[in-house]
């Protein structure tokens, strides 16, 4: 099913949150960190595995859920924690360490939460497979009728996880969705260099569930196909492996030049957050004046949450020492 | 040895001459691990070795560490030499049966008849500000289980003369470089200390043998990996307020040079242990239980441990600050165990 109209305007300010929200996370972390890059200093430190260039995946198939589904994001977890409506103010503080983010800065960049959306992340590839079919399970348990959604990287079927997940996910016929985003790169290592087939969505075969893929990164295409994969989850019939090809705009992590890129490759990159633009524009859903005033709004938006966040207070020190347990 | 020209590298950089020169003299040690190919390792552990020994013997693998550990161990039996790179120490926890009950324990349980030649290398530590998941130390979780050497350098001869060393034991040796004592290029300016004058030969350095790192006369600092240079600092500004600090790396856990640690604590009376990882059930508690098995008259005030106080490492700067073995905290220990 495509989505209506006011649905596909509503993806399209979600992808330019998104995507606003890392250009200045961008800005902030290297701002910090020239002439000498220290990841460890500034206003933004450690790790940052931006979405640039992802954000279709994330509108396209978050939309489709409802409250009651459940999601596990993987360590590039931004543009599909925005897609799930967590509040970007709180996004940002936790990417600050700020004593009013997400976990009050116990987490970090990879390590998003939020109860009220059903929403976890982690930093080790691959498991996520677990909890998002644990939570499958608990739902249809319960009589909740929710699914479990995980999303990874194409890298990250080659765990061991993944496949032992999977299977259990076929023998029990769980509501569950592996959602995998293909940007083509695993770190500095190709699909083609790391993966034994082509497509993922290919080894459904071997765990008796449904395999999609979606090529063209287009928020519609993945719409529609991550509405086939919840109403086949969620009529019983068992797992669903949705693979969605996508490009990776700004490397690993921020700092990382992607000089293992080829040049070619590099010059195919496409943003969708253009190309959904000009397809909205294209079709009369938008014109070229709306679709400015939505990006100057996003801007001001996230502006502001940016503002928020740097002026919110850090956590005190003993924090650390506390939350281990209940 | 030629200490003529100066070379001052990092650790990084000493510990893939070890690797490279290995390599070009010894066709049976090869590298597979996660982007060690074209990226030369996260932590350039195997930087340009791609290019200079190409994809056959410099392996990329996909991230399947249960299954490449498993088959550098198969490799190590059947007669080659692999060096496994890790990235992250946080990652043994997806492969940890693949590290201590097939690599550590193939050589016991088949009586010796078969040995595993293969290093493992893992970047451990934190203090960067990456998370709980991205942070961790855990030399303790390794060193706790039997069959597997465990080294911690702190600096860079170390870590030239222990990689050398660790690619040519028959045993199966785990390498772990702290990320910040490392002096890779995105951690900023390389601790000084950690840097050494490197000799062009290869040598090799004896595992279970301490460094003295400073001698001293009140009180013992064991400290391991980057904690050295914390104990270092906070040694250094005690000795202006008239305290001698006598600062010892043991560099390896596995084998731990209980002996050193003795003499110094027979000397000074006085021990702290400082490292990074979770307090309880480690090797500050290693170090402190083994001095008093031995000496158990010895100590003027009860020894004191400065570690990880068993929480998980928060993200926030000043929460993790709080949890790091840092100079500051070292000293104040130092001065608690004078009173
Ligand atoms: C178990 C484990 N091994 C290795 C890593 C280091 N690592 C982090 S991201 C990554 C690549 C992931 O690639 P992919 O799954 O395709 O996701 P992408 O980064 O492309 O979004 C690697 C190897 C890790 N976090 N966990
Ligand atoms: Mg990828």
């Amino acid at each position: 099913m495509l989505p209506d109209n006011e649905t596909r305007v509503k993806m399209y300010r979600t992808m330019l949150t998104s995507r606003h929200m890392d250009d200045r996370i961008m800005e902030l972390y290297y701002k910090d960190k020239t002439p000498v890059f220290d990841i460890a200093a500034g206003l933004i430190p450690g790790e940052i595995h931006s979405s640039h260039g992802q954000e279709a995946c994330a509108v396209g198939t978050v939309f489709v859920l409802g409250q009651e589904d459940w999601i596990t994001a993987a360590h590039r977890p931004h543009h599909t924690a925005i897609a799930r409506g967590i509040c970007v103010k709180k996004i940002l503080c936790e990417i600050m360490g700020k004593a009013n983010g997400l976990s009050a800065g116990r987490g970090g960049h990879m390590h998003l939460y939020s109860k009220e959306h059903k929403f976890c992340s982690s930093g080790i590839i691959a498991e996520g497979m677990g909890p998002a079919a644990g939570m499958a399970l608990a739902s249809r348990m319960q009589g909740k009728g929710g699914i479990g959604v995980c999303y990874l990287g194409e890298a990250a079927v080659n765990q061991g996880a993944w496949h032992e997940v999977m299977n259990m996910a076929g023998v029990y016929k769980l509501p569950f969705i592996c959602v995998i985003e293909d940007n083509n790169w695993g770190v500095s290592v190709s699909k083609a260099a790391s993966t034994a087939i082509a497509r993922n969505s290919d080894r459904a075969t071997s765990y008796n569930a449904l395999g999609l893929y979606v090529d063209s990164n287009d928020p519609d295409d993945i719409y529609n196909k991550m509405t086939e994969a919840t109403e086949y989850a969620r009529s019983g019939k068992g797992p669903v492996i949705l693979e969605l090809k996508t490009y990776r705009l700004q490397g690993h992590m921020l700092g990382d030049p992607q000089h293992y890129v080829p040049e070619e490759e590099k010059l195919a990159f496409r943003d969708c957050t253009i190309d959904y633009k000009n397809k909205l524009v294209n079709e009369g859903v938008i014109t070229e004046s709306e679709a400015d005033s939505i990006i100057a709004d996003i801007k001001n938006e996230v502006d502001e949450a940016v503002e928020f966040a740097i002026k919110s207070p850090l956590p005190d020190a003993q924090n650390a020492l506390t939350g281990n347990f209940v | 040895m030629n200490m003529s020209n100066n070379r001052v590298l990092t650790m990084a950089r000493a510990g893939r001459e070890a690797v490279k020169w290995e390599m070009e003299n010894d066709k049976n040690v090869f590298m597979l691990g996660e982007d060690v190919y074209k990226f030369g390792g996260v932590f350039g552990t195997a930087d340009g070795l791609g290019e200079i020994f190409g994809a056959d013997r410099i392996l990329d693998t996909p991230i399947s560490e249960t299954g490449f550990i498993g088959l550098a161990t198969g490799a190590a039996i059947a007669g080659m030499r692999p060096i496994v790179e890790l990235a992250f120490a946080d990652f043994i926890g997806v492969c940890y049966s693949a590290i201590v009950n097939l690599a550590a324990k193939h050589h016991y349980l088949s009586n010796g008849e078969f040995k595993v030649p293969m290093v493992l290398m893992l970047g451990s530590g934190g203090g960067y500000n990456n998370g709980g998941q991205h942070s961790q130390a855990l030399h303790a979780c390794l060193a706790h289980m039997p069959g597997m050497k465990v080294i911690a350098p702190s600096n860079a001869y170390d870590a030239k003369g222990f990689m050398h060393a660790a690619i040519r034991s028959d045993d199966f040796v785990v390498y772990m470089g702290q990320k910040r004592t490392s002096g890779v290029g995105f951690f900023g300016a390389p601790i000084p200390d950690s840097m050494s004058e490197i000799p062009d030969e290869p040598y090799t350095i004896e595992f279970g043998v301490a460094r003295t790192v400073k001698e001293g006369t009140d009180v013992t600092v064991v400290a391991i990996s980057w904690a050295v240079h914390q104990a270092m600092d906070a040694a250094k500004e005690l000795e202006k307020e008239g305290i001698s600090v006598e600062v010892i790396d043991p560099r390896t856990l596995v084998p731990l040079d209980r002996e050193s640690i003795i003499n110094s604590v027979r000397k000074t009376g006085r021990l702290v242990v400082a490292d990074e990882d979770y307090q309880s059930y480690g090797f500050t508690s290693e170090v402190i239980a083994s001095v008093i098995e031995s000496e158990p008259n010895v100590f003027k005030s009860a020894p004191i441990r400065v570690a990880n106080p068993d929480t998980t490492i928060p993200y926030s700067r000043p929460m993790e600050q709080q949890v790091l073995p840092t100079s500051a905290r070292i000293k104040q220990a130092i001065l608690d165990v004078m009173k």
